[in-house]
C-alpha cells in the first residue's frame, strides 16, 4: 500500500501507450499472417500441401523400387498379385503394365503440380504486367489491350489447347504453351481493375509529378501494392490448371508415357477398374483431390487474410 | 405476368449494348476460324501421308479433289463459304465414305440430349439447394448444402464418372456402365450426374451467398416490415436480384458442358460428339477436328453473347 501513484490514470496511460506501440508495430502482411494462422482450414490444408509436396519431390527415395521396372511375374495377373504391400516394399501395389504404382503416383503428383505451379507463374508475371500496364497507361492503348484479352478470353480455349497439342505434337512442352497461353488472361483483368483504383491513390500523383518514369512507376509503385491480390488470385489458379492438365491428360492427348500425371493415372485406373484393381484408381484420386481441396482452402484463407474489405 | 417476371424495357442503351457485343463475338469467331485453319495447314504431315507413299500422280489426283492444291486463301474461303451456305463442313480425310456432316448428324443429339438435361438439372437442383441453404441459413440443410458445394467443386466430370461406375454398376449392378441405346433413361442418368454435379456445385454456392445478400438489403426489410408473408418476399422480391450472379455464371457452365461431353463420351461410350472429337484428334483427322471446333466454339461464343445480353437486360447497370 506505500507504492500507490500520485496520478493514478498515470499506470494505465503508459499501458495504454505500449498497446499501441504493439498496433502499430503490425503491418499489413503481419497482420494478414496473424488472420491466416487463425483460419484452422487452411493452415491444415497447408501441412497436406508440404507433405504432398514432400511426397512427390522426395517420395521415391522412401521406395526400393522405381517407376520404370516391369515386374513380368504380375504383368497380365495384376489383379491377384499385385495388391498394394507393405512387406514387398510396393505400397500402392502394381499398375496395369506391371510398374510400382507408388514411383509412378509420386511422378503423377510432381508432374501435376509443376504444370499447376508453372502455369499460375506466367499467369503472374504475364498477367500482372500486362494488367498493370494496360490500367496505369489507360485511354486507347487500355481499349485496345482489354479488348483483345475480351476476345482471347471467349474463344473455347479448350478447343484451342487440343489443336495445338495435335498439330504440335502431344507433349509436356506443348502443354506448358497451351496452358501458358490462357492462364494469364483472368489475371490481367483482376490487376487491371486494382491498377485503376490504385492509379488515382495521392502517392502516384506524387511519383508523376516529380517525375519518375511510367514504367519505374509501375515496377516500384504499382506492382508491390497488388502483390496481395495477384497472391491470392495465383494461388487458387494453381488447381484450375492442375484440372485443366488433368482434364486432357484423362482423355490421353497431355503428358504422354514413360511420363505420367494425375489425370493420366486416374484414366488408367478408370480403365482398369472393372478388374478388380481399385487401388490404381484410388491412390490417384486420393492425391489428386486432397491436392485441389488444399489449394482451394489456402487460397480462401489467403482472400479471407489479406481482403482489405472484410477487416 | 406476375410482376417477379416483368424484366424492364431496354431503351437506347441496351441496343448499343447489344451492338457493342455482336462486334465482340464476330471478331472472336473470326479469330478461332483463322487459329484453327492456320494450325490445320501449319500441321506436320498431310492428310493423305500414310506410310506407304503414294504415287505424286495420285496424290495429286486426291489433292486437287479436296481443294487441297488451291492456294490458301482460296481453300478458306471456300470452306467459310460452304459452312455458311450450306452447312456444309467438307468430308472427313480418315473416313472415305463419311462426311463431317454425316458426324455431326450422328453425334450431336446425343450430346445435345445429356447436354440440355444436365443443364437443367444443374440449374434447377443447384438454384433450389442455394436458396433453401439461404433461406434456412445455419440449419442443417445449409451446412449440408455448404459440404456439398464444397466437395463437389474437386470433383469434376473425370472423378464422378468412375466413382459412379464403379459404385452403380460394378458394385450394385443397378445402371449399365456404358451406351447409349437410343437415349434410354438409365444410360442418362449417370452422364448427367457425372456432367452436372461441380456446376450444381457453383450454382448452388453463388446462389447461396447471392440469396443471403440479398436478404439483408433495406428493401427487403421493408417488405419485412409491410408484413408480407416470407413467401412472398422471397418468391416476388429477392428471387430477381438472387439469380443475377448466377445468369452471369451460365455462360462458364455452358462451355464445361460442352467440353465435359469429351469425357462423357469416352468413358460411358455414349458416342456423342465428344466421341468425335477425340477420336479425331488420335487420328489427326484435321477436317473433323476443324468442324467440330468451329461448330462447338460458335455455339459458345453464340451462347455466351445471348447470355450477355441477357444478363445487360436484366440489370442495367451493366449496360454502361
Amino acid at each position: 500500500m506505500t507504492n500507490i501513484p500520485l496520478n493514478p490514470q498515470q499506470p494505465k496511460t503508459a499501458q495504454m501507450a505500449e498497446r499501441m506501440t504493439e498496433v502499430k508495430g503490425r503491418s499489413l502482411w503481419a497482420d494478414a499472417r496473424t488472420r491466416f494462422l487463425r483460419n484452422k482450414a487452411a493452415m491444415v490444408s497447408v501441412f497436406v500441401l508440404v507433405f504432398v509436396a514432400l511426397f512427390a519431390f522426395f517420395g521415391q527415395f522412401l521406395s526400393p523400387w522405381d517407376n520404370e521396372t516391369i515386374d513380368w511375374n504380375v504383368l497380365g495377373n495384376v489383379a491377384r498379385v499385385g495388391q498394394p504391400s507393405l512387406e514387398n516394399g510396393h505400397y500402392f501395389g502394381f499398375d496395369d503394365s506391371g510398374r510400382d504404382l507408388y514411383n509412378r503416383v509420386v511422378q503423377g503428383t510432381q508432374i501435376s503440380l509443376m504444370v499447376g505451379i508453372v502455369g499460375s507463374l506466367i499467369a503472374v508475371i504475364v498477367g500482372t504486367i500486362y494488367g498493370a500496364v494496360a490500367g496505369f497507361v489507360g485511354g486507347r492503348v487500355d481499349s485496345a489491350m482489354m479488348r483483345f484479352v475480351d476476345i482471347a478470353m471467349s474463344i473455347p480455349y479448350m478447343f484451342v489447347l487440343i489443336l495445338l497439342l495435335v498439330v504440335f505434337g502431344r507433349s509436356i512442352s506443348m502443354l506448358f504453351v497451351g496452358i501458358g497461353l490462357i492462364a494469364w488472361l483472368d489475371m490481367s483483368r483482376i490487376v487491371r481493375g486494382q491498377t485503376l483504383s490504385i492509379k488515382n491513390k495521392e502517392f502516384i500523383e506524387a511519383a508523376v509529378a516529380t517525375g519518375v518514369p511510367t514504367f519505374t512507376i509501375i515496377r516500384r509503385h504499382i506492382v508491390p501494392n497488388l502483390l496481395g491480390v495477384v497472391v491470392v488470385y495465383a494461388t487458387l489458379l494453381v488447381p484450375q490448371m492442375i484440372l485443366t492438365e488433368s482434364f486432357i491428360s484423362f482423355l490421353g492427348l497431355g503428358v504422354q508415357e514413360p511420363l505420367t500425371s494425375l489425370g493420366a493415372l486416374i484414366s488408367e485406373g478408370t480403365a482398369t477398374m472393372s478388374y478388380g484393381t481399385l487401388w490404381q484408381l484410388f491412390f490417384p484420386l486420393g492425391f489428386f483431390v486432397i491436392t485441389i481441396f488444399s489449394f482451394f482452402f489456402i487460397g480462401d484463407g489467403l482472400r479471407d487474410a489479406l481482403d482489405p474489405k472484410d477487416r | 405476368m406476375p410482376a417477379a417476371l416483368c424484366l424492364p424495357d431496354g431503351g437506347p442503351f441496351m441496343l448499343s449494348f447489344i451492338f457493342r457485343r455482336i462486334a465482340v463475338a464476330i471478331p472472336t469467331l473470326l479469330v478461332l476460324l483463322i487459329i484453327s485453319f492456320l494450325m490445320m495447314q501449319t500441321a506436320p504431315g498431310g492428310p493423305f501421308n500414310s506410310e506407304r507413299p503414294l504415287p505424286p500422280q495420285v496424290l495429286a489426283n486426291i489433292e486437287a479433289k479436296y481443294g487441297l492444291d488451291q492456294p490458301m486463301w482460296k481453300q478458306l474461303t471456300d470452306y467459310v463459304a460452304g459452312i455458311v451456305t450450306q452447312f456444309d463442313f467438307g468430308p472427313s480425310y480418315k473416313y472415305k465414305d463419311r462426311t463431317v456432316n454425316d458426324i455431326i448428324a450422328q453425334g450431336f443429339p446425343v450430346t445435345l440430349t445429356y447436354g440440355t438435361i444436365s443443364f437443367i438439372v444443374a440449374i434447377l437442383v443447384g438454384g433450389a439447394l442455394g436458396i433453401a441453404a439461404a433461406i434456412k441459413q445455419n440449419s442443417w440443410l445449409d451446412y449440408l448444402a455448404v459440404g456439398f458445394t464444397i466437395g463437389a467443386q474437386v470433383l469434376p466430370n473425370f472423378v464422378m464418372a468412375p466413382i459412379l461406375i464403379l459404385v452403380f454398376t460394378l458394385m450394385l449392378g443397378w445402371l449399365p456402365g456404358g451406351g447409349w441405346n437410343g437415349g434410354q433413361w438409365n444410360h442418362v442418368i449417370m452422364p448427367v450426374i457425372a456432367l452436372s454435379t461441380s456446376y450444381m456445385a457453383s450454382i448452388a454456392r453463388l446462389t447461396r451467398s447471392s440469396m443471403l445478400e440479398v436478404l439483408r438489403s433495406n428493401f427487403i426489410r421493408t417488405a419485412r416490415a409491410k408484413g408480407l408473408p416470407d413467401r412472398t418476399i422471397i418468391w416476388r422480391h429477392a428471387l430477381k436480384p438472387t439469380l443475377l450472379p448466377v445468369v452471369s455464371y451460365l455462360g462458364p457452365a455452358f462451355v464445361g458442358m460442352v467440353t465435359g461431353s469429351f469425357i462423357i463420351d469416352s468413358i460411358f461410350s455414349t458416342g456423342g460428339i465428344g466421341y468425335f472429337y477425340v477420336n479425331a484428334a488420335f487420328n489427326r483427322d484435321y477436317a473433323v477436328m476443324m468442324g467440330l471446333t468451329i461448330l462447338l466454339g460458335s455455339m459458345t461464343i453464340l451462347f455466351n453473347m445471348v447470355v450477355d445480353i441477357l444478363y445487360a437486360w436484366i440489370d442495367p447497370k451493366i449496360r454502361l
